[in-house]
């Protein structure tokens, strides 16, 4: 898709492709039919919505729109925006992201709605690691544990990446999880490249709801995994490959299907 | 010819405070935010009697927008509730991203809007929040005048669907509209004249009515017309008017640039020239003070509106 387009973020997409097959394919329950409000289902936020590309083709591949839409992205009159938004109607996405920080907030509103309406789903939210620089997220933090929010399971894409270089170089999170915890989450831990490992951790994530904290993955990514050339650096956050470059990956990525 | 009177003084946060409280008994849909401003916003009755569906949510109102935005998803409509300041500028892109853009059936509820907050001074007097929210795709944005038509406005936001920016204000101010309808994007032309039309909104319809008991003296007959509405902006009304008297004023306690007599400029500069002065706040930052000495000082006093409707009329 990014290659198609020459535009986008293949990093942060490839070292969350495992999370996404978990989430959409082991532990949502979701209806592909897609209401806004999503009574009786669980709900997914994705906070860092540059990575689009890895939610729209896992979005497709669960039924939510046509497979052929991806081509689309980031093209002209598409549904398929380079950030994810509402204002097209596509199916899957409830709130336009991009703009960082904001995700957390909107998934506790809508885990709050939950409970309102005695719904006992679950929200999930996806944020990046670059992004916990931003304020709001400690606000919406703050609040969920202050509120019980515990029917809310959120994950950092812990890769160590962002634009300008590796986090601790632009501004060092220093100690993420102790952080997390002292602001009274429960705070759980796996490598977020291991499909197994994600599933059986978003599964005990799943038992640890409704207990009254709400609940923090902490999932340790490679950006561009899968892709020898761009694992790990900040270098592919949002740069297309060229002809050459798409083609080593390709060849790199056998289960990846090129049918859209 | 209609006289208003005012009988009584209230303000019109007290307006929002009792329309949210009406509306959480007809609506149990209807949820209520706050950023550690329960009772300057005049919330304490809703969240009395509905405690499970108001979220305070501490001195962070970024994460306000945020949650509310959150909630309308689940069906529900949220109120956040504010100072004006903290409920625009503050979080602009947060209303941008995750409301307006996201077309959320938020309703952003400002008080302690302009001037007339007084005592805290600047850092608290936006004059810039209606040109921000109005510049907003799909922002309905609504001003009212007095006590009466902020409970009315609080409840027809009720009904309404799509995000919506409601500004109000601190000072008790007088109370005329009590008998008046009121309807989301319909101006209310509260009097008639012939010579010049003097557009208004917020505390500021109170000064107009002023200036044209004052104007009436001279011998001018004044039109009066309260556009509630900034956006969507009751157009027709706009241009009737202009066209019968062939001379505008706009009044409000806003920045010029921006405002509501912004939006008029364009309105008349592309359907109807007509000789327009505007009395707002001439670019610059507000300061403490008393609230009708502020509104003196800049230049918002009902003899503002009479020199500024001599101006207009000498232009015809």
């Amino acid at each position: 898709m990014v290659y198609n387009c020459q535009s986008g973020h293949p990093g942060g997409s490839l070292g969350c492709t495992e999370f996404f097959v978990a989430l959409y394919f082991h532990i949502l329950k979701h209806n592909p039919a897609f209401s806004m409000s999503g009574k009786g289902e669980d709900l997914f936020f994705l906070s860092n919505g540059h990575i689009s590309p890895v939610w729209y083709a896992t979005l497709a591949r669960a039924g939510y729109f046509d497979i052929k839409e991806l081509s689309t992205f980031r093209k002209i009159n598409s549904r398929l925006q380079g950030h994810p938004a509402t204002h097209e109607h596509l199916p899957g996405v409830r709130v336009a992201s991009g703009s960082l920080g904001q995700g957390l907030s909107v998934a506790v509103g809508a885990a709050l709605a939950k409970k309102l309406d005695g719904d006992d789903r679950t929200v999930f939210v996806l944020m990046g690691d670059g992004e916990q620089q931003e304020g709001q997220v400690w606000e919406a933090s703050m609040f969920a544990a202050h509120n019980k929010v515990d029917n809310l399971i959120a994950t950092i894409d812990y890769n160590g990446q962002q634009i300008d270089g590796p986090v601790d170089s632009v501004l060092s999170l220093l100690d993420l999880k102790a952080k997390w915890i002292a602001f009274g989450w429960d705070v759980l831990e796996c490598n977020g490249n291991n499909l197994e490992e994600i599933i059986s951790t978003l599964e005990k994530a799943k038992t640890r709801t409704g207990k009254g904290k709400p609940v923090l993955i902490l999932m340790t990514t490679v950006m561009g995994y899968g892709v020898d050339f761009m694992m790990g650096s900040h270098k592919w956050h949002g740069v297309a490959p060229n002809e050459e470059e798409y083609n080593i990956a390709m060849a790199q990525l056998e289960e990846t299907l090129g049918d859209f | 010819m209609t006289r208003f009177t005012a009988t009584e003084k209230k303000d019109t946060r007290s307006g929002f405070g009792a329309g949210l409280h009406e509306l959480g008994k007809k609506n149990p849909q209807v949820v209520a935010l706050c950023a550690d401003l329960l009772g300057s916003l005049k919330m304490d009755a809703f969240k009395k009697d509905f405690p499970e569906r108001f979220f305070q949510v501490g001195i962070a109102e970024a994460n306000m927008m945020g949650i509310a935005a959150g909630l309308s998803i689940g069906g529900k409509i949220p109120f956040t509730g504010t100072f004006a300041n903290f409920s625009t500028g503050r979080v602009y892109d947060q209303i941008r991203q995750s409301i307006a853009y996201s077309g959320k059936n938020v309703k952003i509820c400002a008080s302690h809007a302009g001037l007339t907050l007084g005592e805290d001074g600047a850092t608290h007097q936006i004059l810039e929040d209606i040109g921000l929210m109005k510049m907003l795709p799909g922002m309905t944005v609504i001003v009212p005048c007095d006590y009466h038509q902020t409970k009315q406005a609080t409840l027809a936001l009720g009904s309404h669907k799509g995000p919506a920016y409601l500004r109000f204000g601190r000072p008790a101010w007088p109370i005329f509209t009590t008998d008046r309808p009121f309807t989301i994007g319909k101006a209310d032309r509260m009097i008639e004249g012939k010579d010049v039309s003097i557009f208004a909104c917020g505390h500021m319809v109170w000064q107009a009515i002023e200036a044209e008991s004052m104007l009436a003296e001279k011998g001018i007959h004044a039109e009066v017309i309260n556009i509630h509405t900034i956006k969507p902006l009751d157009v027709e009304t706009i241009l009737a008017s202009a066209e019968k008297t062939r001379c505008v004023v706009t009044c409000e306690e806003h920045q010029v640039n921006g405002g509501l007599g912004d939006s008029i400029a364009q309105i008349l500069g592309r359907f109807r020239p007509t000789p327009l002065e505007m009395v707002a706040v001439q670019d610059s930052f507000g300061e403490s003070g008393k609230p009708l000495d502020l509104l003196k000082k800049y230049g918002l006093a009902p003899e503002n509106i009479v020199d500024a409707a001599m101006k207009a009329i000498a232009r015809k």
